[in-house]
């Protein structure tokens, strides 16, 4: 018989996530502060009406590009939170959540050989999803001097005239790393001087703590240039729904749904209604979770100082990104131990990319309460290296 | 420093936090959140710090019952004097002006059904300026003060995601 597979996707790794994932699950009893979801339920009037929508029996697929309404409510979002207008008929999309719109973004602009600027660390799929497009990923590796922010000078050491998108993945899983507006306009000059497109994945956006987030498609000559990727997964709780959204230039809009035609049809249509009532009457919500956030990342950063866990103070997502050099061990070694030592589970930072080695992934979606007794555990492993 | 609103958020729901932690929490000083703490204290803002507690599950029997109370206000104090006379009772743990049918929402807590019906017959039915009473006893507590009581939180969500 010959190979059933094709020689492309046998070469990319696994998630790094997974193996991990395997060890945890046989831990009887471990405590985990490794998860990428919030702990919130998605608040019930969200609910309410999906469940609303399939007792009235819409139970049909919507247009390919989404429900008119839930496109008009994600423009108006965009323009009461970020300033800029987007043509709800032409230049959105809903898709199946963040990463369906990133796996398009890559595959409707991409020609063989392109290269794409991946800064890690950062979520597992930018890269592979590029390989799958044909691209040749760049990494750009983020240092943690500066908090895990790009900047203009990083992008300048790897653009080539290969190069064609940028991948801007702010606020930051795994780091919580922001950028502030100050930080945006240097990369927008680069990126309208090389004639670059911008992928900005800010489906963290609305968890930020130190004042509102910043979209680069807010800055002049941006918009033309940027696929502007969002979701209701971490904003609403909503990650079982499977529900996302990409805006852009029309051309490329036109593209992205040609494949999402193809390959998906149209995103849950019960999905969509509840994300209609998550934009009109959710802006509570995200203030009450966000908050509740902010708390516990304050608690966390102060454990830190206490057990003497050096970190950069992230202001996004809700992720801390603690640096574990001082220990004398890889990332890996670290988190293998404290599970089989204190049945506590974290991510190891490589996970996220070879740069993330020498740094550690804590989850605060979890209620102080939990944090505490996780913190317990923590302590009493480190206090015994 | 966090707004107040913020502050009375937290303590709300956990009125056993203590100054350090709350100050932790907000990212501010420890002495200008003792300040705030105090402060809304003396202005009757914060009220008390008190338990929930599910009496249910205990083997000690308690009964909790609504009234509804149609009353005649007096000349010059309103309905003031009157939910006065009905706040004195230990028994009555809360006192509601109310806007529709009636006009006072009593909430008491007694130790039997007879007990409660005592109190409403020979205490607050006879009170001049009542004019007529209707008692719902409370028979299942679901939710109380923004806490479900007949589910426990259970995390269902996988170890383990990117």
């Amino acid at each position: 018989m010959r190979n059933p597979i094709g020689k492309k996707i046998v070469d990319i790794k696994p998630s790094g996530i997974r193996k991990f994932f395997d060890i945890v699950q046989e831990t009887e009893g471990a405590i985990s502060l490794g998860v990428g979801e919030p702990d919130f339920d998605t608040p019930w009037h969200i609910r309410d009406e999906g469940i609303y929508s399939l007792e009235k029996g819409r139970t049909f697929y919507t247009s390919n590009a989404g429900l008119k309404e839930l496109r008009q409510e994600v423009s108006n979002y965009i323009k009461r939170s970020q300033g800029v207008t987007y043509d709800p008929l032409k230049e959105i999309f809903i898709t199946v959540g963040g990463s369906e719109a990133i796996d398009l973004a890559f595959r409707a602009m991409i020609d063989e050989g392109d290269e794409v600027l991946i800064p890690q660390p950062s979520y597992v799929s930018y890269e592979p999803c590029a390989i799958l497009a044909d691209a040749k990923p760049v990494i750009i590796e983020l240092k943690e001097e500066n908090e895990f922010r790009l900047t203009a000078e990083e992008i300048l050491e790897k653009v080539t005239d290969k190069t064609k998108i940028l991948v801007l993945p702010f606020p930051n899983n795994p780091t919580g790393a922001i950028m502030e507006k100050e930080d945006l306009e240097k990369i927008a000059k680069v990126v309208i001087e090389k004639d670059l497109y911008v992928i900005s994945d800010e489906i963290y956006g609305e968890l930020s703590y130190n004042g509102k987030h910043v979209s680069i498609v807010s800055l002049p000559g941006m918009k033309e240039r940027t696929i502007l990727i969002n979701g209701f997964s971490k904003a609403y709780a909503m990650t079982g729904w499977r529900l996302g959204y990409a805006c852009g230039p029309e051309e490329i809009m036109k593209q992205m749904i040609k494949i999402h035609q193809f390959a998906i049809m149209c995103a849950p249509t019960t999905s969509q209604y509840a994300a209609v009532e998550a934009l009109k009457n959710g802006d509570e919500d995200v203030k009450i979770m966000r908050e509740e956030y902010n708390h516990r990342r304050r608690y966390l950063l102060n454990e830190f100082k206490k057990i003497g866990l050096p970190c950069f103070e992230p202001y996004g997502a809700f992720y801390v990104f603690p640096s574990i050099k001082k220990f004398g061990m890889s990332s890996d070694e670290f988190c293998t131990r404290l599970l089989k030592e204190e049945k506590l589970a974290v991510v190891p930072g490589t996970a996220f990319g070879d740069c993330g080695e020498g740094y550690i992934r804590i989850s605060y979606a979890y209620s102080l309460e939990n944090l505490k007794a996780a913190m317990e555990r923590l302590e009493r492993f480190i206090s015994r290296l | 420093m966090g707004t107040r609103e913020e502050i009375l958020n937290i303590i709300e729901k956990n009125s056993r936090i203590d100054v350090h932690e709350l100050s932790v929490l907000l990212g501010a000083e420890e002495l200008l959140v003792a300040n705030e703490l105090k402060a809304l204290e003396d202005e009757g803002v914060i009220c008390g710090y008190h338990t929930m507690v599910d009496w249910s599950k205990t083997s000690i029997e308690k009964v909790n019952a609504l009234i509804e109370v149609k009353v005649t206000p007096t000349r010059g104090l309103g309905f003031d004097s009157i939910a006065e006379r009905i706040y004195k009772y230990p028994e009555v743990t809360s006192v509601y002006l109310m806007s529709g049918g009636f006009d006072l929402m009593v909430i008491l807590e007694g130790k039997s059904l007879q007990e409660v019906a005592g109190f409403v017959n020979n205490k607050l039915a006879t009170l001049d300026t009542v004019l007529s009473t209707a008692t719902h006893f409370i028979l299942k507590k679901y939710k109380d003060h923004g806490t479900i009581l007949t589910k426990q939180y259970e995390d269902t969500r996988e170890k383990i995601t990117p």
